[in-house]
């Protein structure tokens, strides 16, 4: 008991708390922008037989999903002319005059100690079941369900997988009395339930996930100087993984899990480096007399693409993971920097400088074109959705740092607003495994 | 003698005051009697000690110096750059001299950038900026041991507007004393 009660106390006295446990949703989602030709679906409320509200109101996650996707246009549930819950009570009729080019029913009822979920989805003008799934649920992973049978929709309607069921990571700065709290946070994908894993007194930044989605690596400045961690979400369990002299910074999990990239400015410069996981051995990629930083692997594993300023300004280059001449890959404008690579590996998303302002923009390996996505001052820390669909960034809303997404043709953008403090450097996750 | 000696130790500030209001002539007029007198009672340089001869009247480390080059300890820097403007010169070599005579002394070398660009790549460009400056400070004599360096990047502003009236506040390089 007294060693546990040193150790909280050590804990404390660092600044230093892992936290577990729900919090309130703090992330609210604004469509800012929409695609004009967004399908339109209706989701019928979800059946539910017993006389107390259903443990959850999937029909509005599921509109909530499609909707921020930007590519569905759901119809409000007040217009429906009825609510069916089983296949024999559609008529499709009734929701062609509604101008639903699909449908989703479903319901909800007990089994075991928790929940079977069915739903379906219907193309309207077809007449035709598209797809029906049974599910089993606890009370615990209900809205986890509802995200999951928004990615079914998605992928069935859409062709491409739904990552409504990932999740992000991101950091939050709260000021209040002259200190400012540094918070590790991770949510749902939608914004809900962020939970702190990591508060600090000290700077926390570039949290990067695990391919498996079960672990972050990050820097924290705890010490007072910067060390690379990395920290099981579900466990709390963290380990100091890199504390050289200098910098220790920008860590990226190799695609295969047991590799880091990272900077290092322990022999010199900023160059950047591979760290085999377990072992702790290190292989230099980079030797050069500028700043090298911000590694991001190729969904391969041979290369990693990351920023320079050998050339005298920041650009994007990319080397082999075994090291060796690097290439550069970005000639437009004077700042490209912060690169994240796509998970087909052929777009590298960073932050590009126009005119003063710092922008998103999407490089196409191919084509070497460079195409502008945001219109902030301030936009920085791309990370693609896992299945590429989005890019989800750290922006500037009337002089506070707020999340933001957008599709990568550029058509559609959200904001997440965090209602307390700075949002920052989002993370988001792969898909679950 | 005792108590003429209490009575000199409150005069001594009061003294002080005098010089650091009215000037170096003042100063040194006021100089003639605690500097034979507090000679008495120790061994160490008293014309140091209570620095009535020094020019600017003020007492204690040169550090402690709220008009000399010494209290300027912030060097800044123009965007994207880690190179130190002539006009940094000479606060630099003012460091660099004192800490080539306080072989003691310890200085922490802290870089720090706009919000500007990217987290990461400002935390390099800090540690750029923090060695630009322990480089001109070892040219000038400071050993490699004296100095340390760390950079925040942008994680700690000390102006939080988004113009450059703050930004050209926040790029810049700490010099802060651990050990004098």
């Amino acid at each position: 008991m007294l060693k546990k009660f040193m150790r909280m106390s050590w804990l404390v006295a660092t600044g230093l708390l892992l936290v577990a446990g729900r919090a309130h949703a703090v992330l609210d989602i604004e469509i800012t922008q929409g695609v004009e030709s967004a399908l339109p679906i209706a989701v019928s409320p979800f059946g539910w037989d017993e006389p107390a509200s259903p443990p959850l109101d999937f029909a509005a996650i599921i509109n909530s999903d499609l909707r921020r996707s930007g590519i569905f246009s759901p119809l409000p549930e007040k217009d429906f002319l009825a609510r069916p819950r089983d296949a024999a009570q559609v008529n499709f009729l009734d929701w062609k005059i509604l101008g639903a080019a699909n449908l989703v029913i479903g319901k909800i009822s007990r089994q075991g100690g928790g929940y079977a979920v069915q739903f379906q989805l219907f193309d309207v003008f077809k007449g035709v079941q598209l797809t029906g799934y049974s599910v089993h649920s606890n009370e615990q992973d209900l809205r986890r369900t509802a995200h999951q049978i928004s990615d079914i929709i998605f992928e069935t309607i859409t062709g491409v997988p739904g990552a409504f069921a990932t999740r992000i990571a991101y950091v939050t700065a709260t000021t209040s009395g002259g200190t400012t709290q540094y918070s590790l946070l991770v949510a749902d994908a939608d914004g809900d339930s962020p939970r702190p894993v990591l508060n600090s007194r000290q700077p926390i930044l570039s949290p990067s996930w695990s391919p498996d989605g079960s672990t972050l690596a990050y820097v924290s400045f705890e010490s007072g100087r910067p060390a690379i961690y990395t920290q099981e979400i579900a466990s709390g369990k963290r380990d100091r993984i890199a504390a050289f002299g200098g910098l220790n910074g920008a860590p990226a999990w190799s695609p295969n899990g047991k590799e880091l990239a990272l900077v290092l400015s322990k022999d010199g410069n900023p160059d950047i480096y591979v760290m085999t996981l377990g072992t702790g051995q290190l292989r230099r990629i980079t030797d050069s007399f500028a700043i090298d930083t911000e590694p991001a692997w190729t969904p391969d594993g041979r290369s990693i693409i990351f920023t320079s300023d050998r050339g005298g300004k920041p650009q994007i280059y990319r080397v082999s993971s075994r090291g060796g001449s690097a290439e550069r890959l970005t000639y437009e404008g004077t700042y490209n920097a912060r690169p994240g690579v796509s998970p087909d590996g052929k777009l590298v998303a960073m932050v590009h400088a126009q005119g003063g302002n710092y922008r998103v923009a999407i490089l196409e390996l191919a084509t070497k074109t460079l195409r502008v996505l945001t219109k902030g001052r301030l936009d920085e820390s791309p990370s693609f959705a896992p299945n590429g669909s989005m890019v989800i960034y750290a922006t500037e809303d009337r002089n506070r740092g707020v999340l933001a997404a957008v599709s990568v043709d550029g058509r559609v953008h959200q904001r997440l607003s965090e209602q307390r403090g700075e949002a920052r450097e989002p993370a988001w996750s792969p898909f679950r495994q | 003698m005792k108590s003429f000696v209490k009575v000199l130790v409150t005069a001594i500030p009061l003294v002080l005051l005098v010089a650091c209001a009215s000037g170096d002539k003042a100063a040194k007029k006021g100089a003639a009697m605690p500097e034979s007198n507090a000679a008495t009672d120790t061994s160490r340089d008293v014309r140091s000690g209570i620095g009535i001869s020094d020019d600017r009247g003020f007492s204690g480390n040169a550090l402690d110096d709220p008009n000399g080059m010494l209290a300027k300890r912030v060097v800044y820097f123009d965007f994207d750059s880690s190179v130190v403007r002539d006009e940094f010169t000479a606060v630099i070599e003012a460091h660099a001299a004192y800490m080539a005579g306080h072989p003691a002394a310890k200085v922490t070398l802290e870089g720090h950038g706009d919000e500007r660009g990217t987290r990461e790549y400002n935390m390099a460009l800090g540690e750029r900026r923090a060695k630009a400056v322990r480089q001109f400070l070892m040219l000038q004599g400071a050993s490699s041991g004296q100095l340390d360096v760390v950079s925040y990047g942008e994680e700690r502003p000390v102006a939080l507007g988004h113009e450059e009236d703050s930004w050209r506040l926040n790029r810049r390089v700490e010099i802060v004393y651990t050990s004098r």
